[in-house]
């Protein structure tokens, strides 16, 4: 059995969702096996209105888990001091179970770019996440979860696997990983790798945190599969296997549906969290 | 050599630009179409961003010529901080310096009342005062006061039927605007933010008030603009919705 030690272990080994507004009030009436929800941090950073009250709200039946986009732990330069301070008034006052961020940089200067985009994995960009990385969770007081990224293109001047480099941050800065296995898929098609050898080669014994979402179907300019990490639809076949393939070697761990965009009733998205219990019932010790 | 993140973003926001050198499919080909799935990303969800953030500017545009005139809007502009809820404060300027959209002078304002409800709609909770803690005051004692207003309270002043306009596309059955100048004050009374139509007078008496002035001070600020000025319904208004939320007697 997988030694865990490192795993980071406050969410519940549940379903989760990630919230959307328009699923308040179902999702306290009927939250079917949902136990627990990840919020995107910069949407709740207002100074106060509905959303806070909302998540108030929630907190008091449901973990959090505070998932960052804006941070941009891969930008050239220090993650901004303010969105840092913002980000500790918000995890003071909420105190979720977990919070997680991205490998990837969405920043340049004060712009945000408002998307995940990809490095190139070589030692510098190496040295400098894991600053950033300290520096997080220095400010933040706690240990945080990186995702690893959806790649649609490859930096010619990589010399790092991506799982030895999450691997490779992960002991240098002590932070725990976030498994996102649709991206695995996504970036396994897209790069002509498979996604159960990225999943063998993975950190396993860092990652508190699954992710499971829904992507579409495209071509690049020569023919060949372009897959886009759109969270816009249900999880298809391949990857509630990967789920399985992943759950089958790290045991009962907290996995996350992502449904982002077109987001559907909310009956349609606690099946999706349904099929994610049943999965974990086949792991359950 | 890899790609710096500055060729990287600015062939991101221009499509013009080549593809940045040094990217690939992961099989040694050029990677033009996986490029441009980082520029669509970009792109599309900032387009519906502000598609989002401006409803009645998208209503009045047509769906089309907003998310265009988005797509132009975006490259010179993108978000200045990851708080998207903030995003398109230059767009009222921008509207107004578009020659096509001259003959529309009235878009800009309709963007200042979007950004100003949102802007309402993420602010600070606060507690109101009652209305009894006015009435209780002698008229002496009540004009040498001076209020705080709540953090969500917003005041707009517009050339335009600012006030018709918002509410002939948010309304059924609501009449046209009318060739008026409106200002428009916004309370929050919970969550909600709600734009209501100011008299004549009454935004210049928000703002002195709003500028720390005592009730008298705003009452003269407010007449001078308008004579005949009677702070009653604005006042009234702004009890209703919650917007008063402390006030300070001399002493």
């Amino acid at each position: 059995m997988l030694d865990s030690a490192h795993r980071p272990e406050s969410l519940p080994t549940a379903p989760g969702v990630g919230y959307k507004p328009q699923h308040f009030t179902q999702i306290l009436q009927e939250p079917g096996p949902v136990a627990w929800l990840e919020i995107h941090a910069e949407n709740y950073m207002g100074d106060g209105g509905r959303p806070l009250a909302q998540l108030r709200a929630l907190s008091e039946r449901f973990a959090v888990s505070v998932h960052g986009v804006g941070l941009s732990i891969g930008a050239e330069t220090p993650p901004d001091a303010d969105h840092l301070a913002r980000l500790k008034r918000l995890i003071a006052w909420l105190k979720p179970a977990s919070f997680s961020e991205h490998l990837a940089w969405s920043t340049h200067g004060a712009e945000f770019l408002n998307d995940l985009l990809p490095l190139p994995y070589t030692n510098a960009t190496l040295t400098r996440v894991a600053d950033h990385i300290d520096q997080v969770q220095t400010a933040l007081g706690r240990r945080m979860l990186l995702e690893n990224p959806s790649s649609y293109l490859a930096f010619d001047d990589s010399t790092w696997a991506e799982t030895e480099f999450l691997a490779e941050l992960a002991r240098r800065t002590g932070c725990g990983l976030l498994l996102d296995v649709n991206n695995v898929f996504v970036s396994a098609i897209n790069m002509g790798s498979s996604p159960q050898a990225y999943i063998d080669a993975f950190a396993l014994d860092r990652v508190g945190e699954i992710h499971v979402g829904g992507h579409d179907k495209d071509a690049d300019d020569h023919g060949a599969p372009l897959l886009i990490d759109s969270h816009s639809r249900p999880v298809i076949d391949p990857v509630w296997d990967l789920l399985d393939h992943t759950l089958a070697r790290l045991g009962p761990t907290p996995v996350l549906v992502e449904w982002d965009n077109d987001v559907p009733d909310w009956p349609v998205l606690r099946d999706q969290a349904a099929r994610v219990a049943l999965a974990l019932d086949r792991v359950a010790t | 050599m890899t790609v710096s993140q500055a060729v990287f973003r600015a062939a991101l926001l221009d499509p013009d630009r080549p593809i940045p050198a040094g990217l690939s499919d992961g099989d040694g080909q050029p990677a033009a179409a996986r490029f441009n799935v980082y520029r669509n990303n970009v792109a599309v969800s900032l387009i519906e961003a502000l598609r989002t953030g401006f409803p009645i500017l998208t209503k009045l545009l047509g769906q089309q010529n907003m998310d265009g005139l988005s797509r132009q809007y975006l490259r010179a502009n993108p978000p200045s901080s990851p708080l998207m809820m903030h995003y398109g404060q230059r767009l009222p300027d921008y509207l107004g310096s578009l020659p096509q959209l001259a003959h529309l002078g009235y878009l800009p304002d309709v963007a200042r009342l979007e950004l100003a409800l949102r802007r309402s709609y993420h602010a600070a909770d606060s507690t109101p005062i009652s209305p009894t803690r006015l009435a209780v005051l002698d008229p002496d004692a009540l004009m040498a006061a001076t209020v705080t207003l709540a953090p969500a309270v917003g005041l707009l002043r517009s050339d335009w039927p600012l006030y018709d306009i918002w509410r002939f596309n948010t309304q059924e059955d609501a009449p046209k605007p009318a060739h008026v100048a409106q200002d428009v004050l916004i309370t929050r009374p919970e969550f909600d933010p709600s734009p209501h139509a100011l008299p004549s007078g009454g935004a210049a008496w928000i703002q002195a008030l709003l500028g720390g002035q005592t009730l008298a001070a705003a009452l003269h600020a407010a007449q001078t603009e308008a004579a005949d000025f009677d702070p009653t319904e604005t006042l009234t208004l702004m009890l209703s919705g919650n917007a008063m939320i402390s006030l300070t007697q001399e002493v």
